[in-house]
């Protein structure tokens, strides 16, 4: 798949993971498996990408006597789910052209 | 691999990095073994999760910018004394000449690496507008009456052509190859950067 496509997807995908309640990193992890693997160094790197963009915010909680980072989407975060929905709904229609062809023969 | 062996090995080959990063990364894979054994994984099998330092290693340097390698490589740990000052302002004449050799050769293998791809390219646009001219030449002669010298320029020309369509998937093929080498050439360097600090 082209790269850049991939990143913005990513992206978004783990935007949604924390779009309900704060969450961590293997919870988003585990959430987004059924859908994609990803590797724990590429979800720092998109969890860091984001937190650089302003799209989701990180604080550490105590839990079980150890420290444990929860990430919190902003916003921004939100609009960037919308935006990508908006973008994709293109996407399908130009796909829908490209393949209008194939099923009508 | 229980997880301070882990740990201690992805530290000591990313010691290049800058130590608040290097932390949080390591902060990072500590605590997503610690979920996996909560989840109900042996200490080795959170571990082996993560997959090989190796693959881990290699995937944070090419994620991360050269430039800020070097940087991070050159920054003193520790402060310098007014020897080590005077040295090295007494032999920049020698290291920075070197280093500018140094970077030079780099350079110039990446633009040697790159013009072979431009060549071939150059040569697929010259055999392209051959091509043409040749078609168009050639029908101009035969319409002009002079059948013998349109023949051969349209023979030319088609030949042209079909050179042109063959080295197409030539210049393809070379521009990617370039382009995967050209990466491994900086994958290279960044490696050659973090070995030598683990040595000290």
């Amino acid at each position: 798949m082209d790269i850049q496509l991939k990143r913005g997807l990513l992206d978004v995908c783990v935007l949604t993971a924390i779009r309900n309640e704060e969450s961590y990193g293997y919870k988003i992890l585990k959430d987004i498996k059924p859908y994609l693997e990803m590797s724990e160094s590429t979800l720092y790197t998109i969890l860091k990408r984001l937190e650089g963009a302003d799209m989701l915010t990180v604080r550490s909680a105590e839990h079980e006597g150890r420290l444990r980072k929860y990430y919190r989407i902003t916003p921004k975060g939100r609009e960037r789910i919308e935006e990508f929905k908006k973008e994709w709904r293109e996407v399908v229609s130009i796909y829908r052209f490209i393949t209008k062809e194939d099923t009508e023969q | 691999m229980k997880k301070p062996e882990f740990l201690e090995i992805l530290q000591a080959r990313l010691s290049t990095l800058p130590v608040p990063d290097l932390e949080e990364r390591l902060d990072f894979y500590a605590e997503s073994i610690n979920d996996r054994m909560e989840d109900g994984l042996t200490e080795e099998q959170a571990v082996a999760a993560l997959g090989s330092p190796d693959d881990i290693v290699a995937q944070i340097l090419s994620d991360i910018p050269l430039t800020r390698l070097i940087k991070e490589k050159v920054r003193p740990k520790r402060r310098r004394s007014t020897l080590t000052i005077t040295l090295i302002a007494v032999g920049s004449p020698i290291w920075l000449s070197l280093a500018i050799a140094a970077l030079a050769v780099i350079l110039s293998l990446y633009a040697a690496l790159w013009s072979v791809v431009i060549a071939l390219w150059a040569t697929f646009a010259a055999l392209v507008s051959g091509g043409f001219g040749g078609l168009v030449g050639g029908i101009g002669f035969a319409v002009g009456g002079q059948l013998l010298p349109g023949l051969a320029l349209l023979a030319a020309g088609l030949t042209c052509a079909g050179l042109a369509i063959l080295l197409f998937f030539g210049c393809k093929t070379a521009t990617r190859g370039t382009a995967i080498l050209a990466k491994r050439i900086v994958l290279g360097i960044k490696f050659a950067f973090v070995r030598k600090e683990n040595k000290k």
